[in-house]
């Protein structure tokens, strides 16, 4: 049946395509909604380039109690190149700034794994703070089922 | 407090030592009431630190974003024969800390 095989390539291309797409939007850095400021204070109005940084955390999370994440950031964590922070931020939390952590060059590889609360779905930026002066940042996109905050009304 | 560390016993120099830390704690929001009624009062481990023979390697600063039971897991690299020294406060000033010993050969 030469109708129905037309029909099934065309989902099969449709939805490769869409597929792509949806991870083309995800890599770039969404607006960011209400963390301008913040984000200003830490990088002191410098430019926040995206790249370098990687994000390891499930698509999808059941709750938002304890979303595993880890991050790594490309860095020859020597001397002349290392990561000196790396900033957690939220967009949906009651409190943006999740967490802050300080490396230096003895650390010899940028990655840290921790788990996180997340009040609902939303995009997680981490920007990493390189001896450079450069600011990297990359952002992920979760959705989570039930949120880590239903008490807070 | 409670915690778990994990870092080899063992290993040699110039190589990558993979340290997790596991903290029992309930990383209290702030924003939960208790069967009264009565807002639970924000208590987070706010601070951690870890240094390698009295220098700072890693320090992580947290707040109610990180999950109950704070989990880290980072890196460094054997230098020398030590000690880890690792110490952390929450809101309510409780202190803890924890010393981990590491052979370093070669």
């Amino acid at each position: 049946m030469p109708m129905n095989r037309s029909r099934r390539r065309f989902l099969v291309v449709t939805a490769a395509g869409a597929l792509i797409a949806h991870v083309r939007i995800c890599s770039a850095l969404p607006a960011l909604e209400g963390l301008q400021p913040l984000v200003d204070q830490i990088t002191g109005g410098a430019a926040l380039r995206e790249g370098r940084v990687a994000l390891d955390i499930p698509h999808l999370s059941d709750n938002g109690h304890s979303v595993p994440l880890k991050i790594s950031v490309t860095s020859q964590m020597n001397e002349r190149d290392y990561v000196r922070t790396i900033h957690v931020l939220s967009e949906k939390n009651p409190r943006p700034l999740v967490a802050v952590f300080h490396l230096n060059p003895q650390c010899g590889r940028a990655e840290i794994s921790t788990r996180v609360r997340l009040n609902g779905a939303q995009n997680l930026l981490v920007i990493a703070a390189m001896s450079d002066g450069s600011y990297w940042a990359s952002s992920a996109e979760v959705i989570v089922t039930e949120t880590a905050c239903l008490d807070a009304t | 407090m409670l915690a778990r560390i994990q870092v080899p016993k063992e290993t040699n120099r110039g190589e990558l030592i993979t340290v997790r830390v596991a903290i029992q704690h309930p990383m209290e929001t702030g924003f939960r009431y208790d069967h009264m009624g009565r807002v639970i009062p924000k208590n987070v481990v706010n601070t951690l630190t870890c240094s390698y023979n009295g220098i700072e390697v890693f320090r992580a600063e947290m707040g109610s974003g990180i999950s109950a039971n704070p989990y880290l897991q980072f890196y460094t690299r054997a230098v020398a024969t030590g000690e880890m020294v690792f110490e952390w406060v929450d809101d309510a000033g409780e202190r803890g800390s924890e010393r981990v010993a590491i052979a370093v050969t070669g």
